[in-house]
């Protein structure tokens, strides 16, 4: 069965969390035990509802204060598919672990609080799902039962949401715009009696539908080595596979294939995964390969087919989304990490912080601020294999690492 | 030559590229082996992530002394079948040293104890990546857990504080002393992994198996009673049961359940029907709300 990783994105207190949980109860995926710690927990704190929240908010610190910190992943299925949401914080100061539940789904869902309608950090996460180029955005307008279900505030956040959208470079997101209430599970799994206005889908029906493709849409095979295997033993002396996972697309035997970033040529010979051997191996999949020619491959390096080969680069323009308390500033240096490669990075130039409203770019910053999003130049120690973000994600993304603290600070997008 | 096409399944391929970053990115990896059928499947996922060469890496068991001895056995047996290293340190030592203080009463557990061990045993080793089996959908404090889990030098885990892991690039530069905590199969739930089991055909201890045990009922859990380790009340009435184990933990902590699944396949058919989540029968989580985030702070898995 195929897995549907979501993403959720909201302001606090737009009921992410109470979300969730309510879709674990009415697609009865919460077990006995777990059901039974909520309800005792929902009554020892007086409240006359079931407050789902505690089934995702994990850490003591979110549950005293009732928000979400860090991401959490909720596993459940339905008859249909198998589902990954990660819950994502909605404060603004933990937007970077947003990012970090966003990067690798599918599909996202955005929650807006019907009372408030379309605020600051709405912009910002309706951003945020551009820029990693999610496909499939769910805007969940929720809290309807504290507006009446008002028809007419619904169409009012949705034509400003339409709105922004149009502002944005990307293209091919699909938007779908649904009413709910997730404490009282309108529209959630089950279809609400008080939305007769509204025709469209309850938000599971709704992603029980979607296609779980890869989050490349399209792009060239990319294998990046992650390390060389030489088991050096009788059986196999000279044995000298490249492990590593393919990208974007299919290798098969006697594909014509370059190393780089040294260009050198050879051909696929063999394809293995643990004691076999393929003949083909396709996006996905981890596999060891061997060459027909003894050239010289190590980690770090990537087997591209001749032909389709990306750009190797020293200097990289890139859009940034800055997760450290210490803000970027041109001229500082950073490790890369680009895939599974290292390299050492100057900023040379800081060029915009970047409108998360879509209203433009403040140009020449001195800084960028943790949560800010902005344009830069980068200079590298040694030349990268790189496509564009919105050619191939995995091969056109990096992080910035902050030599002195070794913490993960900065994620790029290259343009 | 094998002509079909590979398409490795997605949580597969995604944890052998998870093995391979540890050994690519790590001087002195270890993978935290508890005989358990989680552990069991890293196993088997870090043999196909180096194949042909043998899993390049040791195998490490803290041993609580009051492990079920099927289990003891497997361990033993699984280790020498690989030809991979097995380091076992056992909190024994540390008890006996007077390092850490056994509990007692009826709901005395070793499980705590652990942690001490484990972390002299990183130290005494150097070891810098940990590879263990936890998975997110076993507890809410895991869900909230990193692929790379940066620990401090005294092992401990900032959870308001985790470095953002975005796409699959994982981070593992730390500082001497540091470690990291690496969970390959985090993103798998527990029939995930019994599906893996079944399909794979991998061998695991008897006691993951439907067998007839003598065991007692407290607070509504079936323990067993054939171990003298497991404090009982004289009032608490042995009697023989139809059980299996869903997690091997520490037998003082770990329940039993009733169960007439004597093979894999009757097993992951009741795990698909089963209306209690894995950790339901460990006491060892219903110690607090937050048992789990609390040992985690201090070291433990």
């Amino acid at each position: 069965m195929k897995v549907l990783k979501i993403a959720t994105a909201g302001s606090v207190d737009d009921g992410k969390s109470t979300l969730i949980g309510r879709i674990l109860y009415d697609t009865k995926s919460l077990t006995d035990d777990k059901l039974e710690a909520i309800e005792e927990k929902s009554r020892q704190r007086g409240f006359d509802y079931l407050d789902f929240s505690l089934a995702t908010d994990g850490l003591v610190a979110e549950r005293e204060q009732g928000i979400t910190i860090d991401v959490a992943h909720i596993y459940f299925s339905t008859r249909k598919k198998s589902f990954i949401i990660a819950d994502t914080p909605g404060h603004i100061e933990y937007t970077r672990n947003m990012v970090t539940g966003a990067s690798t789904a599918q599909a996202s869902i955005v929650l807006i609080d019907a009372r408030n309608g379309v605020v600051e950090q709405t912009y910002r996460h309706f951003f945020i799902n551009n820029l990693l180029r999610i496909k499939d955005v769910v805007i969940a307008i929720n809290k309807m039962d504290l507006v009446d279900f008002s028809e007419e505030k619904y169409n009012q956040i949705k034509g400003e949401i339409e709105y922004l959208a149009s502002k944005s470079e990307y293209k091919n997101q699909n938007l779908t715009f649904i009413p709910l209430s997730a404490l009282q599970g309108d529209n959630v799994v089950n279809k609400s009696e008080n939305t007769p206005w509204y025709n469209g889908e309850t938000l599971m029906h709704h992603l029980e539908r979607l296609d779980a493709d890869d989050i490349n849409e399209v792009s060239q095979v990319r294998f990046p080595v992650q390390t060389v295997i030489r088991p050096k033993t009788d059986e196999y002396h000279d044995f000298r596979g490249y492990a590593g996972k393919i990208y974007g697309g299919d290798f098969e035997i006697g594909d014509e294939v370059a190393v780089l970033p040294s260009q050198t040529k050879s051909k696929i010979k063999s394809i293995h995964f643990f004691d076999k051997e393929f003949a083909k191996a396709k996006n996905g999949s981890s596999v060891t390969i061997t060459l027909e020619d003894n050239v010289n491959v190590s980690r770090g390096d990537m087997l591209v087919k001749v032909a389709e080969e990306p750009t190797i680069t020293k200097e990289l323009n890139a859009t940034i989304c800055w997760m450290d308390k210490e803000p970027l500033q041109a001229s500082q240096k950073y490790y890369i990490k680009h895939g599974v490669n290292d390299a050492q990075a100057k900023i040379t130039q800081l060029s915009s912080i970047i409108k998360t409203d879509f209203s433009g770019k403040t140009d020449n910053p001195s800084e960028l601020e943790l949560n800010q999003i902005g344009d830069i130049q980068l200079k590298l120690s040694k030349p990268l294999s790189v496509d564009a973000f919105n050619k191939n994600k995995s091969n056109g993304s990096f992080i910035l690492i902050n030599p002195k603290t070794n913490n993960t600070v900065g994620v790029g997008f290259i343009r | 030559m094998n002509q079909r096409t590979i398409q490795v399944d997605a949580l597969e391929s995604e944890a052998i590229y998870i093995f391979r970053e540890v050994v690519a990115q790590f001087e002195k990896p270890v993978l935290l082996f508890s005989g358990g059928k989680d552990s069991i499947t890293l196993v088997r996922l870090a043999q196909k992530a180096f194949f042909p060469a043998k899993i390049p890496f040791p195998l490490m068991h803290i041993d609580t002394g009051h492990n079920f001895p099927e289990t003891i056995e497997f361990r033993d047996r699984l280790a020498k079948e690989l030809g991979v290293k097995l380091i076992v340190r056992n909190v024994q030592d540390n008890i006996d040293s007077g390092r850490v203080k056994e509990e007692t009463g009826r709901y005395a557990s070793r499980n705590m104890l652990q942690t001490e061990t484990l972390l002299d045993a990183i130290e005494e080793f150097g070891f810098d990546a940990c590879i263990g089996g936890a998975r997110r959908d076993e507890e809410k404090a895991r869900a909230k857990e990193r692929i790379f889990s940066v620990r401090d030098d005294f092992g401990q885990w900032d959870e308001k504080n985790q470095r953002p892991e975005v796409f699959d690039m994982l981070n593992g530069k730390i500082d001497l002393g540091q470690n990291v905590r690496v969970f390959p199969i985090s993103n798998w739930t527990e029939l995930d992994v019994w599906s893996y089991i079944e399909q794979e055909n991998i061998e695991i201890p008897s006691i993951y198996f439907a067998h007839t045990r003598k065991t007692f009922v407290r607070d509504g859990m079936i323990w067993s009673a054939d171990d003298a380790v497991v404090y009982r009340d004289e009032e608490e009435k042995v009697e023989e049961r139809m059980v299996r184990f869903r997690t091997v933990g520490d037998m003082s902590c770990t329940a039993a359940v009733l169960s007439e699944a004597v093979d894999i396949a009757k097993v992951v058919e009741e795990i698909r029907d089963s209306s209690i989540s894995e950790r339901g029968a460990r006491i060892d989580d219903k110690r607090s709300e937050a048992a789990m985030e609390k040992r985690k702070q201090q070291g433990y898995f």
